[in-house]
């Protein structure tokens, strides 16, 4: 509008309620639901840099974790010749999975499940007990944004000087730091993508083949995936991951209860907050100075002063940050700390709670973890390297030879899990005069069956038995496979039940 | 547009109205990006039609450039894995049947190969499991009518049975009754005596008159103890196995009408190496000879 329009406007308002009414002055709130915006704007966060005991507890773990990512495919485990000495290979192709000692086939994959329910339980309790430890110190999302903060840091300055860079104008100088920053981002990506496809493959010569771009398709695709992943998660998405797109920060409102140490302000201390010159008194004031450094070192960008949140991810940067203010004013560290609800409901009016870690959930957890456990440890102490599985021929159920006897067919499969050639025998119990025989294997019959399985193998064996119909007048027989080890380690001796059937025979006969 | 405005004390964000057991949802603003999120997924729908078939038309659909077709990957995966079998192919093709029973690595995959075939072919009439019906012989037992040899078995399947095949194997059992050969007595008193050469007559007199007319009448073919002949595809009458019954009013009605069962020739329709492999698959099944 031109200011002339504007006095015309003004003008014909002015006359049309010139009739002594009050006036209406054209105002509006700036958050009427007309004016709010749809879609928020990402407000950046710049988290600046701290020292103290939980950063250096994050330095640690940082290192731990990245080094077992990084690290964990290229240590070797000896398992004898024709199998793979990687300590920790996920072989999808050969089907098995090797974790140190343990060796899995397909079948037994509720080992996994296993881990799945230890790695929740696991989560459920030190959940319960201190929070979003996860969240704030192991997982990958918080492990590589503060990694490729760091990186940042290094490369354009503390807090200060990365939000003077975000305002400056497109100078040389700034192009030059975008691109350090980028390029390093970029590289530490690859690196992840990279390690990332080890697990999958002997990491020795999976490497070569990447370095001279002869590895398989797919191993670049994932090193892209994860390179990709790395670089917009960890380096551009940030907290907006934890925020928006994590579920757990919705599901760990029901793991906490009162007595969970989380990282908390204690209002009672530290309200009425304000400005402290050196010198002044404390009486009658709180001791939160209000400089605001517990913000500015926020990874998420949030107060803590403001209570517990959802974007909240219990780092303990802030207690860093409010502690080494506290120790600047001479004034006894925690204003913001690991505290339970419980205590600051007591404290609010001037009692303590006690601290209570044993609670029914927790010893729920704990009786679940050590469950779960033990049926894996059992599971897995007893693992035979020897395995026989039996499926009976339903179509037909049973085959009527020339001479009257009943035949049934078996598929008989035999699992070799150890690393040797193994030679079995074959037996049946349950019948009387079985004649055995099996397709593919000669000169057997009316004996037991011998066969050979290759190391590390499956063997399946089409089994025929036939015997006198008299000996299933009732339609069916229960009937056991005996499979003995005829040399090598031992008598190894798998049963397995099955039945044989037949017409059976008229009652009335 | 919500009519009552109402905040939520806790986060001054003002609520949408809606609640549930008390709790009441909050009108936060989407982030801008994940708005963008779905624009790029919107580009990429584009992209996608495209790049990849993807729209139907009246009597086709959009092909994209990109040239992908299930169809196609498939015929391409078939043929890729024929050419990894090629050498198990033409080992199966350059030997007879037995010599690939003799061989595990041929047997197995003769067995895979000819356990489908079976099932695209065979099971209509013998049955999934080769089990066999009235008038289809059961291929599990140890009864064979033109035998159960790799090369009987080899040579029934590739030229079938009365198949009107030039080599076909045929035979025919005159029809007594039909064709007035014997008369109805002489149709019961043989029947009597077939039946008892295995489960039993009912009546021995007339299975002893029956003797005399089995004698005359059927022992060319059947055999004078009706073992049955397999170069001419006479059962055997004295097992425990009957293609078309074992009741008296079975064997009675195949002696008045005959019984010309007839199996398809397969060379030809199917090639050498999948014959092949069906005739190791039949002899696997646990009565081949």
């Amino acid at each position: 509008m031109t200011q002339l329009e504007q006095l015309a406007d003004e003008a014909s308002r002015l006359g049309a309620m010139a009739h002594g009414s009050v006036e209406t002055i054209e105002a509006e709130a700036v958050n009427s639901p007309q004016r709010r915006e749809m879609y928020a704007s990402r407000v950046k966060v710049h988290p600046k840099r701290v020292q103290g005991r939980f950063r250096q507890i994050k330095w640690v773990v940082m290192a731990l974790t990245l080094s077992v990512y990084y690290l964990t495919p290229w240590i070797r485990w000896d398992r004898g010749p024709n199998t793979p000495d990687q300590a920790v290979l996920l072989d999808f192709p050969g089907r098995r999975f090797y974790f140190f000692f343990i060796e899995i086939w397909p079948q037994e994959v509720y080992y996994i499940t296993g881990l799945l329910l230890l790695a929740a339980f696991g989560l459920f309790l030190v959940t319960s007990l201190a929070g979003r430890v996860w969240c704030g110190y192991t997982c990958p999302q918080t492990v590589w944004t503060d990694l490729l903060v760091t990186v940042e840091r290094w490369v354009e300055g503390d807090r200060n000087a990365r939000m003077r860079l975000d305002r400056a104008p497109w100078t040389w100088g700034k192009v030059r730091k975008r691109a350090v920053k980028h390029a390093i981002w970029v590289l530490i990506a690859i690196a992840t993508g990279g390690a990332w496809v080890f697990y999958f493959a002997d990491a020795p010569s999976l490497a070569v083949q990447l370095a001279s771009f002869q590895a398989p398709m797919i191993a670049y695709l994932f090193i892209a995936v994860f390179s990709g992943t790395t670089y917009l998660l960890g380096g551009l998405a940030r907290e907006q991951v934890c925020t928006f797109m994590c579920p757990w920060p919705r599901i760990q409102g029901a793991l906490f209860d009162e007595d969970s140490l989380l990282v908390s302000y204690r209002p009672h201390r530290g309200e009425p907050r304000g400005k402290h010159k050196r010198g002044q008194d404390w009486e009658g004031r709180g001791h939160c100075i209000d400089c605001n450094l517990c913000v500015a070192v926020c990874p998420m960008g949030i107060d803590i002063r403001d209570g517990p949140q959802l974007e909240c991810i219990q780092c303990a940067l802030c207690i860093d940050a409010c502690n080494s203010v506290m120790r600047k004013v001479d004034l006894p560290p925690g204003l913001i700390s690991y505290d339970t609800y419980r205590n600051l409901e007591a404290a609010a009016k001037g009692a303590t709670a006690r601290l209570r870690l044993l609670r029914p959930r927790v010893v729920i957890y704990v009786g679940l973890i050590v469950a779960v456990a033990a049926v894996m440890f059992v599971a897995l102490v007893t693992r035979s390297d020897l395995d026989m599985t039996v499926l009976r021929d339903r179509n037909p159920l049973f085959v009527t030879l020339s001479d009257g006897t009943i035949r049934n067919g078996y598929e008989v499969k035999v699992l070799n899990k150890a690393h040797t050639e193994r030679r079995f025998r074959l037996e049946i119990e349950g019948l009387a005069d079985p004649v055995l025989s099996a397709v593919g294997l000669k000169d057997l019959q009316g004996g037991p069956l011998a066969f050979v399985v290759a190391p590390d193998n499956l063997h399946a064996l089409k089994v025929f038995v036939a015997a006198d119909a008299a000996q299933v007048p009732g339609g069916n027989v229960p009937m056991t496979f005996i499979l003995r080890e005829v040399e090598g380690q031992g008598e190894a001796v798998r049963r397995t039940e099955t039945t044989f059937r037949g017409p059976g025979l008229d009652p009335g006969s | 547009m919500v009519a009552q405005k109402e905040k939520d004390t806790v986060t001054g964000v003002e609520t949408t109205g809606h609640e549930w057991d008390g709790i009441k949802e909050l009108n936060n603003p989407l982030p801008r990006w994940w708005l963008y999120v779905l624009y790029a997924t919107i580009v990429w729908s584009v992209v996608y039609w495209i790049a990849m078939p993807a729209w139907p038309t009246i009597s086709s659909y959009t092909k994209g450039f990109l040239g992908h077709s299930q169809r196609a990957n498939v015929a391409s995966a078939i043929a890729e894995a024929q050419e990894a079998q090629a050498g198990l192919r033409q080992a199966i093709s350059d030997s007879d049947p037995g010599a690939i029973i003799g061989d595990a690595a041929l047997l197995e995959y003769a067995i895979a190969g000819g356990s489908s075939a079976f099932g695209d072919n065979c099971g209509p009439c013998h049955g999934r499991g080769a089990q066999g019906a009235k008038g289809y012989p059961n291929l599990n037992d140890d009864v064979w009518i033109w035998g159960g040899t790799p090369e009987d078995i080899h040579t029934t399947l590739k030229y079938g049975i009365r198949s009107g095949h030039e080599e076909t194997r045929e035979n025919e059992m005159p029809a007594f009754g039909i064709d007035g050969i014997l008369s109805r007595t002489e149709i019961d008193e043989a029947a009597e005596y077939v039946l008892s050469l295995s489960v039993g007559a009912s009546d021995a007199a007339a299975a002893e008159r029956g003797a005399v007319i089995f004698a005359d009448n059927c022992s060319a073919c059947h055999g004078e103890d009706g073992g049955g002949d397999q170069s001419l595809g006479a059962p055997n009458l004295a097992d425990a196995i009957w293609l078309y019954g074992g009741d008296k009013a079975a064997v009675v009605e195949s002696i008045a009408k005959s019984r010309r069962g007839v199996m398809p020739y397969w060379a030809g329709r199917l090639d050498e190496v999948t014959v092949k492999q069906l005739v190791v698959y039949v002899h696997s099944l646990g009565g081949g000879q």
